[in-house]
């Protein structure tokens, strides 16, 4: 049998000798990440268990990161609720009280904690960006968090997979986000429903870490599962730096099956932004150019790496943002808010006009810090303009790059950044 | 678990987890309050209208979205008995399963159902009746993986049983 990524991975977990799209296993669970979902419905299902233990306490990963610190009086009793429990249960990994590190997907990377092979879960959708470091992880809801909890294993339909091949190199201004909006636009927000994406080719080995991530981060907005990358040096490098732990590397058989096969070319992929209120409904630059906007925001886990912050503080450098736009940068991490810091970036945004936060959900899940009036308008770097989504149901977002962001914050309306970079 | 019947009320594509449960109200703590918002942007009068016997019939994608399973756990309050759709978000349909809410993968067209219509729905036969003009659309039947927890009402039900077991 040949077997794609996922298949591999699925197979190795699961304890079969054979493995094929569309079975039901029951799959040993790597790694489990859990946020404030902790606190708010996983503790209510665990102790409905009536057990006293959890199944590894090693390899539960819990951090506080959406309404970090806390802004209202519910969601403090949320992260107390969630602290207790990971105490009760003698998590290993307890960041409940380190709200200084910033934004789930971030940290456990950075921490050396996804690594080629495992099989990751966690309570939150974009639990896919793990991917980019060729492991297998998805997002599920409270009551998978506490089967995981007590068995460490975990049901799975085998998915099939699809092959996107990538050449090319992006352009001056592109960013991987215009390429993943642009897939999601092309195969649209239901095209990949319980699939798994496995990013192929020269284009995607020209990617960076960072650009990966963003790129697995938003494969869940096609519906997919999984969307994972193929090892190579770049990778090597980056784990290197993180962890001292071994890990065996994935690769798919050469006559892997893959449902369907996609090719891009990444010079040929323009900016884009993804309009109200659907990941999906993607617009041309250009067809977008000069509407008003009221905020820019510039983070979360899908664009607020060193990456992101670089190329918009290049196009800020030196200028002022417009006297009717304000503007929220959110680091997505601790170490990313301290390298930007030393390399002066933080203090090109404050210069600029823009507002600095701590590492946080914030904006991204309208929660504080930058939450939308009625009406309001914003361009946004994170994943999901929902109805909502950022604030009031009136309010309008535009997925975009961060530099499509940062341009577009320096005009007040939406630009394209290869006219000002 | 087999027959279900019910009063439909019907929805659209792309029907996102903000959708069902904005994400100001997540940090309620009292379920039946944060249950008030439901669909709250797409229709203010949804928690009015539904009733106990209340079946969903939603377009492509339902619940898209977040992973938080509150956009589940409110409906199951509001004692929602199914919910049927062109096509799930895949967290969205395995916290449905696992919470013990069948989720149906129909494909239905314009004219098939019109709102408040009663259906009986027959997990058995894969089949769905419209009582009001007698219409019968067929769904795949659930694989037997997925009809196991329904009849086990859910998930952590059919855990709790092999945790007995061992102990
Ligand atoms: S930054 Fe936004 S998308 Fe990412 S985990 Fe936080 S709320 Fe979710």
């Amino acid at each position: 049998m040949s077997y794609t990524i996922a298949e591999k991975i699925l197979k190795e977990h699961s304890n079969l000798k054979e493995i094929s799209p569309g079975q039901f296993i029951n799959s040993d669970i790597d790694l489990i990440m859990v946020h404030e979902q902790l606190g708010g419905r996983v503790h209510i299902e665990y102790e409905k268990l009536g057990i006293d233990y959890v199944w590894d306490p090693d390899k539960i990963f819990f951090i506080l990161d959406h309404w970090v610190p806390p802004p209202t009086i519910s969601s403090a009793r949320m992260h107390q609720d969630a602290r207790k429990f990971a105490e009760k249960y003698k998590f290993t990994n307890n960041y409940g009280y380190q709200l200084d590190k910033g934004i789930c997907h971030q940290v456990l990377p950075e921490m050396g904690f996804a690594r080629p092979g495992m099989l990751i879960v966690g309570s939150d959708s974009h639990t896919t960006t793990y991917g980019a470091f060729n492991c297998l992880s998805t997002g599920i809801g409270a009551t998978d968090v506490s089967v995981v909890f007590a068995t460490g294993k975990m049901w799975f339909k085998v998915p099939e997979s699809f092959k996107i091949n990538l050449s090319g190199t992006l352009d001056k201004g592109v960013m991987s986000k215009d390429f993943i909006l642009t897939l999601i636009g092309d195969i649209s927000t239901k095209g990949a429903i319980y699939k798994s994406l496995e990013f192929h080719g020269n284009g995607a080995q020209r990617l960076s870490i960072d650009s990966r991530m963003t790129v697995a981060n938003m494969v869940v907005e096609a519906g997919a599962k999984f969307g994972v990358f193929l090892p190579d040096k770049k990778l090597k490098d980056w784990l290197e730096k993180r962890t001292e732990k071994q890990y065996s590397k994935v690769l798919p058989d050469e006559d892997a099956e893959y449902e369907k096969e996609f090719h891009y070319n990444l010079s040929e992929i323009t900016p884009v932004v993804a309009k109200p209120s659907n990941p999906g409904n993607i617009a041309n630059i250009e067809d977008v150019e000069g509407y008003k906007i009221d905020q820019a925001f510039l983070g979360s886990c899908t664009n607020g790496r060193m990456e992101d912050l670089r190329i918009a503080a290049k196009i800020l450098n030196g200028k002022k943002i417009n006297s009717n736009t304000r503007m929220i940068v959110t680091p997505a991490s601790k170490e990313i808010y301290l390298h930007a810091l030393r390399e002066g970036l933080i203090e090109t945004f404050l210069s600029a006009g823009a507002v600095v936060t701590n590492s946080t959900c914030g904006a991204c899940i309208g929660g504080h810090l930058g939450v939308l009036g009625p009406k309001d308008v914003c361009i946004s770097s994170t994943n999901r303009n929902f109805i909502g989504r950022m604030g009031d149901p009136s309010s309008e977002v535009f997925l975009a790059s961060p530099a499509t962001v940062a341009a577009s914050a320096l005009n007040g309306k939406i630009t394209d950044p290869r006219e000002v970079l | 678990m087999d027959k279900i019947i019910g009063d439909l009320y019907i929805l659209g594509d792309n029907i996102n987890t903000d959708d069902i449960v904005p994400s100001h109200s997540l940090t309620i703590r009292d379920s039946n309050e944060m249950a008030k918002h439901t669909l709250e942007y797409i229709d203010p009068k949804f928690i009015k209208k539904v009733t106990k016997n209340t079946i969903i019939l939603a377009g492509e994608n339902f619940g898209t979205g977040s992973s938080r399973e509150e956009a589940v756990n409110v409906f199951k309050l509001l004692g929602i008995k199914a919910i049927v759709a062109k096509s799930f978000a895949r967290i969205y349909y395995r916290n449905l399963i696992n919470k013990g809410i069948p989720a149906i993968i129909l494909e239905w067209k314009e004219g098939d159902f019109s709102d408040g219509d009663s259906v009986e729905i027959s997990l058995m036969n894969g089949t769905i009746l419209n009582k009001v003009s007698n219409l019968i659309v067929t769904f795949s039947k659930l694989p037997s993986f997925i009809a196991t927890i329904l009849e086990e009402g859910g998930i952590l039900n059919q855990l709790k049983k092999t945790l007995n077991t061992k102990n």
